[in-house]
């Protein structure tokens, strides 16, 4: 009996390990052979930097840097309004009569559920009709209204579980202490609900980082590329240069460090707990 | 509202989610409104059912590419719960306390989805494997088996051990317990992984594009394709649209009947 748990156990373990091969073969052998300098996976050519050094030649990284500037000027105000939007208008939220509240928030979960192609192309309609292209000029204010579009409903869900667990009276006592209602605001419910707040902007900001498609159809003609928009522009056409060997190999990298780093302090902190 | 004060403040609170109601008002009602309205549009802007009529007589192939996507939806769906399910169910028994190893499965998420179809293809290429409808089904399941697994260890993990200790104290051997027990108590993950990724599924564009050398045409690639600005056929578009937002709203009324008390965890 005990023999074949331990049977089971193997098979099961052994299966993960498949998968998780599998999940990431691409990804390794992108990483291993971003050493080749070619963009063929083999080491014809021997160990070499030759693919990194590119990102240093200027005439390559020029498109890539300002796509790279692009990305964080929009993740960046994209995640912080919709933060602050998010975190006042779940408050408003909370106090809402019943009706109103259901329906902000069947509303609220449309962005979230719609599918990301009918978004874009619905916003770029809109922005395109006579009346409102001329209130929204064409580029980044187009981008950063889209991405807060569909970044703060997630931040208004992170936050509202936690308000609904907040007790009522503590935001009472502060009144009755003297805090008008803004300073009791500011000073009580918000510190209150600031794990809530965080995580909501950490998902705004990845999530706009990694939006492509609602980028792509609303960027416009003004030249405006970010990370993804990018890469679907040149790596698409042409197979995939030994540039991009390097730049993918980099992101992985610093992707999973700084994921792997988060969780096993978060998990740390809980086992101290 | 038992004193005057209290309610006072209730209204302004309330007035915090104003400009947000105001502001999702404007930039996602609205849209969906107009592409409502270009769907009734010809390109002369009076009204007309001919957008309807040309993609349901399919005139212009807008019902094959829907059927096509349909089937490629249902089958990634499918082959992502064929392998996903054991991989969530043998994460829920054998490492529920391993957060780290969990987290493995579901990292992918975060990098660039082009990033990893474009590897995708470069071994493809190297392997000289013929680009075409199975490489478009592998880069699809590549790309959405996490969505699959993450809801479904999500309830794999939260499923009350004790019913399955009953079902075993009452006779049940190993795979009546995961038939009658585990499958049934799983179903709202099962659905929210199902919908998580037969949605994005079939109407992603640029996956297909880029893994089979845009040979194989998909709904998102359709969509696509009306709103540029080379074909400019907004009406049929907009028809395309309004298809794609009802077979949401369908599969999310399914995510909503199957757990109605449960929170969907969308991340």
């Amino acid at each position: 009996m005990k023999k074949r748990r331990i049977f089971a156990r193997i098979c099961a373990d052994g299966y993960l390990g498949l998968v998780l091969a599998l999940m990431y073969l691409p990804i390794f052998l992108i990483i291993v052979f971003s050493f080749s300098g070619g963009s063929r996976f083999s080491f014809s050519n021997g160990f070499t930097f030759d693919s990194y050094k590119l990102l240093f030649d200027p005439e390559e990284n020029g498109a890539l840097l300002s796509a790279l500037k692009n990305t964080a000027i929009l993740a960046l105000s994209a995640s912080v309004i919709s933060t602050v939007l998010g975190a006042f208008s779940t408050i408003g939220i909370y106090a809402l009569g019943r009706r109103m509240k259901k329906l902000t928030l069947t509303v609220n979960q449309l962005p979230m559920i719609n599918s990301e192609v009918v978004m874009a192309v619905s916003l770029m309609v809109f922005f395109a009709t006579d009346f409102f292209s001329d209130i929204f000029p064409q580029g980044m204010v187009r981008l950063i209204i889209s991405h807060v579009a569909f970044c703060t409903p997630y931040v208004v869900l992170s936050i509202l579980p936690r308000l609904q667990r907040m007790d009522p009276n503590m935001y009472e006592a502060a009144l009755d202490l003297g805090a008008n209602p803004f300073s009791a605001m500011l000073k009580v419910v918000f510190p209150y609900l600031m794990p809530g707040i965080v995580s909501g902007f950490a998902m705004a900001f990845t999530l706009s980082l990694d939006d492509f498609i609602i980028t792509q159809f609303n960027k416009g003609d003004t030249g405006i590329e970010t990370l993804s928009t990018y890469i679907y522009e040149d790596a698409r056409v042409k197979s995939l240069e030994p540039f991009w060997f390097a730049v993918f190999s980099i992101f992985f990298v610093v992707m999973f460090a700084l994921l792997l780093l988060i969780n096993i302090k978060k998990t740390a902190k809980e086992v101290r707990k | 509202m038992k004193n005057k004060p209290k309610f006072k403040f209730r209204l302004t609170r309330r007035a915090f989610a104003y400009p947000y109601m105001i502001f999702m008002l404007l930039f996602v009602v609205v849209p969906l409104v107009i592409i409502l309205i270009n769907a009734f549009l010809d390109d002369n802007k009076q009204f007309t059912f001919q957008n309807f009529v040309e993609f349901f007589s399919d005139a212009g192939g807008g019902l094959t590419v829907l059927g096509n996507s349909l089937v490629i939806g249902l089958v990634t769906t499918l082959i992502c719960l064929v392998i996903g399910y054991p991989v969530a169910y043998f994460l829920a028994k054998y490492h529920a306390s391993s957060r780290v190893f969990v987290l493995l499965f579901i990292l992918p998420m975060w990098v660039n989805f082009l990033i990893r179809t474009l590897s995708t293809k470069a071994l493809f290429m190297q392997l000289n494997v013929p680009l075409g409808m199975g490489t478009v089904l592998f880069g699809m399941v590549y790309n959405y088996l996490p969505y699959m697994i993450l809801p479904l260890h999500t309830t794999l993990v939260s499923i009350d051990h004790s019913y399955i200790e009953a079902a075993e104290d009452l006779g049940a051997d190993k795979m009546t317990v995961f038939l009658k027990t585990v499958l049934p108590l799983s179903l709202s993950g099962i659905v929210s992984g199902v919908t998580m990724t037969f949605i994005p599924a079939i109407s992603t564009f640029a996956i297909s594009e880029i893994l089979s050398s845009s040979k194989i045409f998909l709904f998102g690639d359709a969509i696509n394709m009306h709103f540029s600005k080379t074909t400019n056929s907004l009406g049929v578009g907009s028809v395309m649209s309004l298809v794609m937002l009802l077979l949401v709203i369908l599969s999310n009324v399914a995510v909503n009947l199957t757990s109605k008390d449960e929170e969907v965890s969308a991340l």
